[in-house]
């Protein structure tokens, strides 16, 4: 009698595999793929040139540099405070992050860090988690999209909308809003801005327990980006990534811990850590940390000096006549405010000759400034440190060996920014 | 052990070659003596002393000082955050010092960007391309000598460039000077 | 087939009359279906992005559908800075879309460069495209850029669509290839 092991059914996907391998033979093709500068899923203008065998991808070589626009030969003929407007741009996602990182380097240049008033500190604290907050939920909502889930999309900029709410409230301007200024902030906190914040921080809790029901349990997003874009430890600290990215991959940095600034060792906070290193690992990541600048939001809304409304008038800005513009009234009846103000605006702020180099914890990663001066109101030198630009590198690393539509996934999971890449 | 310990641990390995370690707003810079030697510096930052993260390398152009290039390469040590800067100057016939990609992989899109900035090249690199201007562009736009506004290039088919209308040039106050009128802002050429 | 001739709107003004409401009704047509192609490069993009979301709600006059194939769109919004290497792209694709097409140049990058006045910028995209709204800002608001669709879309429906064609010609027009 014939059992089961005489019929020998093989199963059809090992005769397909068979097949497949006579095909690769007759083959031995690679086709390139240009994944041009212009494509809805690049997030920005990013190039890359795939090579792929059928749908696998055997090289990947990023062409980065289509929106250079030349920042850094800029900063060499600006002031330092001109050169404000221009940081705005660079991670145009978080641009109150950027303008922290900059005034921070600048004022490490000056010598200032100790003397910056805690009022000062915890406006900038407040303004970098709003931005972290604001950077995360549209990375997320892109790589979201991307993949194919539009909602979260349409959720995520709801929530940004009222960002921007409260950035122009307090500076001007919905995004770019050029808020620091050396030695201090442009202006103090409107009336009311604590009180709408913290409207926001209980809506924003709300709407991202909402994207973790779209997103963290959903059958097709875990298969989409689990296992995919795997950056081990080694491979993240090699390639110098930074931020999320470095933190999705179990690497415990996170600068605002390791080299605190501002007033963060005065902040409880935890750093979200990821296992594996995957894309899924990223998103998480990122989901944890907005929930952590909620939280550090709570706290510097609490302890801020001067309260909400400041009655007191604490200061916000340096108490110096060289670096910090006078106000206008006594401009214009004083005879040394008149100078400083002259000397300021058309000299800029005086800076001591030698080099610094200050790294931010931005929502992308380390933004650093390398500020090489020989005295003077403009930097001889000025190079950031984008950390968009070192995390696109591994993508030479990452891509290969994956299929053509975890392309998708792995730049969505990196979270990049063209602006700050290219500079 | 404290950065200037180890910063100390470099000079005394490297002698002669390695300056004393400088300190300005809590930060260590030690000056390399021979470009040359930048890979076995690097190699021993990160062999023996865990150095193994690489943040960022710059370039700098002394216009009118020889040498001509000063390359800084910015050191950190993951495990207690130390933070250590090298500096070292090449020569502007010379323009070439080693790679430090064997060391860590994150200065390759480093030094093809210092190439294509500032033109100094990196041998033992296995890619040295231009990354943010096109393959082809016949300048090296941050250094001093090219002015701000670009000068005018065209490579058919790929990309053209034209000066930028600056209305004059770029209005930059210089430091230093016997008095106000000397440092205000006006056209300046390399040369000051 | 029934010509007009036969209706009696053969005589030269009433075939005028005739051509002008087809034209206004063409117009209509097109002017409330835009289809954008967003060149998103940089800022701009966000201020884009945040047009097209639910608060700005640029369905509202029949353009959500943003089409990233030049093929298929009517309007290339140019947001964010046009560098010398973006430039030969935004060419070729504005050369690939098809007539009739417009284009928005968004934010002062666009328009004149912006505050890039640098070796790496192209110092406003007419250089290499006919605009035909620009807008301003730095971001402009998507207040700024529904503005600036109102505003094309008023110059889409002034534009004659077939101009010159009377009905006389029409009829012995030589067949279109």
């Amino acid at each position: 009698m014939a059992t089961v092991q005489d019929l020998e059914i093989r199963d059809p996907a090992a005769r397909v595999g068979g097949a497949v391998e006579e095909l690769r033979d007759l083959q031995g093709e690679k086709m390139v793929l240009n994944m041009g500068p212009s494509h809805p899923a690049t997030h920005g203008v990013l190039r890359i040139v795939l090579e792929l065998d059928g749908e696998v991808i055997t090289k990947a070589d990023p062409d980065v540099g289509y929106l250079h626009r030349g920042d850094e030969k800029i900063a060499e003929n600006m002031t330092y405070t001109q050169f404000i407007p221009y940081t705005d741009r660079l991670d145009y996602l978080a641009p109150l992050a950027n303008n922290v990182a900059y005034a921070l380097a600048v004022e490490k240049l000056l010598g200032l860090q100790d003397r910056l008033p805690p009022r000062c500190q915890y406006i900038r604290v407040m303004c970098a988690e709003l931005a972290r907050i604001s950077a995360h939920l549209l990375g997320l909502g892109a790589f979201a999209m991307d993949v194919g889930a539009l909602t979260v999309f349409l959720l995520t900029f709801t929530e940004r909308e009222k960002i921007y709410n409260l950035c122009e409230s307090l500076t001007g301007a919905r995004f770019t809003t050029s808020y620091t200024r050396i030695g201090g902030v442009a202006r103090d906190l409107p009336p009311g801005w604590c009180a709408a914040v913290r409207k926001f921080l209980q809506e924003v809790v709300i709407n991202l327990a909402e994207v973790e029901t779209l997103l963290t349990r959903n059958r097709i997003w875990v298969d989409r980006t689990k296992d995919v874009g795997v950056i081990p430890k080694d491979v993240a600290i090699d390639y110098g990534l930074s931020g999320p990215n470095l933190r999705g991959s179990g690497v415990d940095q996170d600068l605002r811990k390791t080299h605190p600034y501002l007033c963060y060792r005065d902040l409880q906070f935890d750093v979200p850590l990821g296992s594996v290193g995957d894309c899924y690992d990223r998103y998480l990541v990122r989901m944890e940390e907005m929930r952590q600048s909620v939280r550090l939001l709570h706290q510097c809304l609490d302890k801020i000096p001067g309260g909400a409304d400041n009655p007191a008038g604490e200061p916000v800005n340096v108490d110096d006549g060289k670096i910090i513009l006078p106000p206008k009234e006594k401009v214009l009846s004083g005879m040394e405010e008149l100078i400083h103000q002259f000397m300021l605006v058309t000299q800029g702020v005086n800076v001591p000759p030698g080099e610094v180099y200050f790294g931010h914890e931005n929502p992308k990663g380390e933004l650093g400034f390398y500020i090489n001066s020989r005295g003077g109101g403009t930097p001889y030198r000025l190079k950031i440190r984008s950390p968009s630009f070192v995390n696109l590198s591994v993508l030479s690393h990452l891509m290969p060996g994956h299929v053509m539509s975890d392309t998708v996934a792995i730049l969505g999971s990196l979270d990049f920014v063209m602006g700050e890449c290219d500079r | 052990m404290s950065a200037l310990e180890f910063a100390q641990k470099i000079k005394a390995r490297f002698g002669d070659l390695v300056s004393e370690p400088a300190e300005f707003r809590g930060e260590i810079t030690l000056r390399l003596a021979d470009a040359q030697q930048i890979f076995e510096l690097c190699d021993f930052a990160r062999r023996q002393l865990s150095f193994d993260y690489l943040v960022d390398i710059s370039s700098l152009d002394n216009y009118g000082e020889d040498p001509r290039w000063t390359v800084v390469y910015h050191l950190r040590r993951l495990a207690n955050g130390f933070e250590l800067r090298v500096k070292t100057d090449v020569s502007e016939e010379k323009s070439e010092l080693p790679s430090v990609i064997g060391v860590w992989r994150t200065a390759n899109w480093h030094e093809r960007e210092i190439y294509d900035m500032m033109g100094i090249r990196f041998s033992g690199h296995p890619d040295l391309r231009r990354i943010l201007m096109w393959e082809g562009y016949p300048y090296f736009p941050l250094r001093k000598d090219f002015p701000l506004a670009g000068k005018p290039t065209d490579l058919p088919g790929v990309a053209f460039t034209k000066p930028a209308p600056l209305e004059g040039g770029p209005f930059v106050t210089v430091p230093g000077g016997k008095d106000a009128i000397a440092r205000e802002p006006r056209v300046r050429t390399p040369e000051d | 087939m029934q010509t007009w001739s036969e209706i009696g709107y053969d005589s030269k003004i009433e075939g005028d009359v005739v051509v002008t409401r087809i034209d206004a009704a063409l117009g209509w047509f097109r002017k409330n279906s835009v289809w954008p192609m967003p060149m998103g490069l940089a800022c701009c993009a966000i201020e884009l992005m945040a047009a097209g979301a639910s608060r700005f709600d640029i369905s509202r006059f029949g353009a959500e559908v943003m089409r990233f194939s030049p093929r298929q769109a009517d309007c290339m919004i140019v947001a964010g800075t046009v560098t010398y290497k973006m430039a030969a792209a935004v060419k070729r694709i504005y050369d690939q879309m098809a007539e009739p097409k417009w284009v928005i140049a968004m934010g002062a990058c666009a328009s004149t460069g912006g505050m890039y006045r640098s070796y790496a910028v192209l110092q406003g995209v007419d250089h290499i495209v006919p605009v035909d709204v620009y807008v301003a800002g730095c971001p402009p608001r998507p207040e700024a850029l529904l503005d600036a669709l109102i505003k094309l879309q008023d110059k889409i429906s002034r534009q004659p669509v077939l101009q010159g064609l009377t009905i006389a010609s029409a009829l012995h027009a030589p067949a279109k290839s």
